[in-house]
């Protein structure tokens, strides 16, 4: 399976394997032709001017433009809400690499009596639908004096038990003779937390680093809540603004959709690299 | 809780720990002095406070509030009136609640099954010295950051049933499709096909991170003693990824239950209720009902639901999760 393996099978190749091979890049390529065609949709109406939604688009579109595109960032302020949403996006994802790992360490390495019944707590907070907690959270919020300020948007991101829980999983399968090792040597948990732990987890890291940002530039209930001020705005908001102005500019409600998907899927493409990245360089076993 | 109360335990004490070795390192050896174990207290509290504070404060406060609400009369604008445990009596005699919660209950069944099956498989061939996987996987991501209300769009259209992609190609093979998300009957499988299409992505990512944690010395002895490529899958690959599989399972039943945006975005609960889910009510009998206090109790409901399904995994954890 690990790419290691299937390399140096290549040379004695039986002819089954080579079946194999072909049909499995036949099902994957065509799946991913199903996965792309919605995309490809929001592509072709975003550069069709008067796009309708109620028939299947035409492949080649008749009388392409971007104009759509030149209205977002003329008529529409997307060049303002797309670094907004960046910057939240950012701070969110840098405070939960923070937070998630040092809760995840604590709850793989650091046993307390009760520690079972904290992470319970942890997860629990899981569990209650958002649409329940933001009016509680505005009256606190109000009383804290952070509405319509960006703290306000940041603070309730500011740990997951998403990510808790995933790195947790990713340092349980940290073998412990690595510790162990560092412990003989005089390392505390820190130098252990920081030397060892870490550099062992980067593709469960960098699976957080894609769903922490994803999870903030998407996120649209909190944000329409708490930021009233335009400047403020965030991207999703924008979008949602979008759908009630121009009730049938789909070729601008689609262009929206591609600008907020573009940065989102950068991201994913750099993480990606780390998320691969195999376990030959973390030297264990 | 006093700070020397928090203390490291043996091993074998907490379910959590089973896998780690006692008395081999520093955390699980026994600490002697008052001072070694204020020490360690203050080690722990350091590595959870960064995260306990901003949940206690921002998500446990907001859920204790809601529960203060679940006990009230509010429509969010007249002042609250206070009402005890009524709004949960008439939920729980009413027909309707039991019916909502099957029908979440009837979406996760559809949709666990499909994601994970798929998402595996997909982990699986992308971690194969394939063509242009780097390329692919990003392609398979891409439903994963694309927002409900494009992916509810498309899909409405492709499961359209007199002019949609899905009828006409089933069209192609004599076989007359139903009517989707206009059918009650099929409301629901629509909402599972095109959540399971959205969410595939995700479940290759986790998969494919716990796939890297596999040491290929494992698969090379398993060739050495003989093992074909299924055998492989099924003793070394599949028991080895099992805490990426029950983190799956975990938040995608927590997120299951709490299925919204796309029920909201496809059908809105309908035709005729038929697609109508918790979280689905609980909008519905806030923004359009104005019962904040009934969807606060409903909330409550579901989060017990969920609480005890959660636990009952992680009980469960021990039989199947192998943690290398």
């Amino acid at each position: 399976m690990a790419e290691r393996a299937v390399i140096h099978d290549r040379p004695r190749l039986t002819p089954r394997q080579l079946a194999g091979a072909i049909i499995l890049h036949a099902i994957v390529i065509a799946g991913a032709a199903i996965m792309f065609f919605p995309f490809l949709w929001t592509i072709i109406t975003s550069i069709t001017p008067d796009a309708s939604l109620t028939v299947a688009p035409a492949i080649i579109p008749q009388n392409p433009s971007l104009g759509a595109y030149e209205q977002l960032f003329t008529e529409r302020p997307f060049g303002l809400v797309i670094v907004n949403s960046f910057v939240l996006a950012a701070i969110t994802t840098a405070v939960q690499l923070f937070t998630s790992s040092t809760a995840g360490y604590a709850f793989s390495r650091l046993p307390f009596r009760g520690r079972g019944i904290v992470f319970a707590v942890y997860l629990a907070t899981m569990m209650i639908p958002l649409q329940v907690l933001i009016v509680p959270l505005f009256v606190e919020m109000k009383s804290f004096g952070l509405l319509n300020t960006y703290l306000g948007a940041l603070l309730p991101t500011f740990a997951s038990a998403f990510g808790i829980f995933l790195l947790r999983q990713a340092i349980n399968q940290v073998p412990h003779e690595l510790d162990e090792a560092a412990t003989i040597d005089g390392a505390g948990h820190f130098r252990i937390f920081a030397f060892i732990i870490l550099p062992n987890i980067k593709p469960a890291l960098a699976t957080l680093v894609v769903f922490a940002f994803m999870g903030s530039w998407n996120s649209f209930l909190w944000p329409l809540i708490v930021l009233r001020s335009p400047e403020l705005q965030t991207l999703p908001i924008a979008l949602a603004g979008l759908q009630g102005q121009y009730i049938s500019d789909w070729d601008v409600i689609m262009a929206g959709s591609v600008v907020s998907v573009i940065p989102m899927l950068a991201i994913y493409i750099f993480a990606q690299k780390y998320i691969i990245q195999g376990v030959a360089s973390s030297g264990i076993k | 809780m006093t700070l020397s109360a928090i203390q490291p335990i043996r091993s074998d004490q907490d379910p959590a720990e089973r896998n780690s070795r006692p008395g081999h390192s520093r955390a699980t050896a026994p600490l002697r002095t008052r001072s070694q174990k204020t020490k360690y207290a203050l080690t722990v509290l350091a590595f959870l406070l960064p995260s306990a504070i901003p949940l206690a404060l921002f998500t446990l406060g907001p859920m204790i509030g809601a529960a203060w609400i679940s006990l009230t009369k509010w429509n969010l604008l007249a002042p609250q009136q206070f009402i005890g445990l009524d709004n949960y009596s008439k939920l729980l005699t009413d027909p309707r609640t039991g019916e909502i919660f099957l029908h979440t209950v009837y979406y996760i069944a559809g949709y666990l099954p499909l994601v994970y099956v798929g998402g595996l498989a997909l982990a699986l061939a992308l971690n194969t010295a394939l063509k242009g996987r780097s390329f692919l996987r990003g392609v398979y991501f891409l439903p994963v950051i694309t927002s409900w209300i494009v992916v509810a769009l498309v899909w409405r259209w492709l499961l359209n049933p007199s002019s949609g992609a899905v009828n006409s190609v089933l069209g192609w093979f004599g076989i007359e499709g139903p009517g989707w998300w206009t059918d009650p009957n099929w409301a629901m499988p629509s909402i599972i096909l095109a959540s399971a299409w959205k969410d595939l992505g995700f479940v290759m990512v986790i998969l494919l991170a716990g796939l890297q944690s596999i040491s290929p010395d494992l698969y090379d002895a398993a060739k050495v003693d003989g093992a074909g490529w299924w055998r492989r899958t099924f003793s070394v690959t599949i028991p080895l990824l099992s805490p990426s599989t029950f983190f799956v399972l975990i938040i995608s039943l927590i997120n299951g239950f709490q299925v919204f945006d796309q029920v909201y975005a496809m059908t809105s609960g309908g035709p005729a209720g038929a697609s109508q889910v918790v979280v689905q009510q609980i909008y519905d009998l806030t923004f359009r009902y104005g019962k904040a206090g009934e969807a606060s109790a409903l909330s409550w409901l579901l989060f017990i639901v969920v609480l005890a399904v959660t636990v009952i995994q992680i009980r469960g954890q021990k039989r199947w999760v192998n943690y290398g």
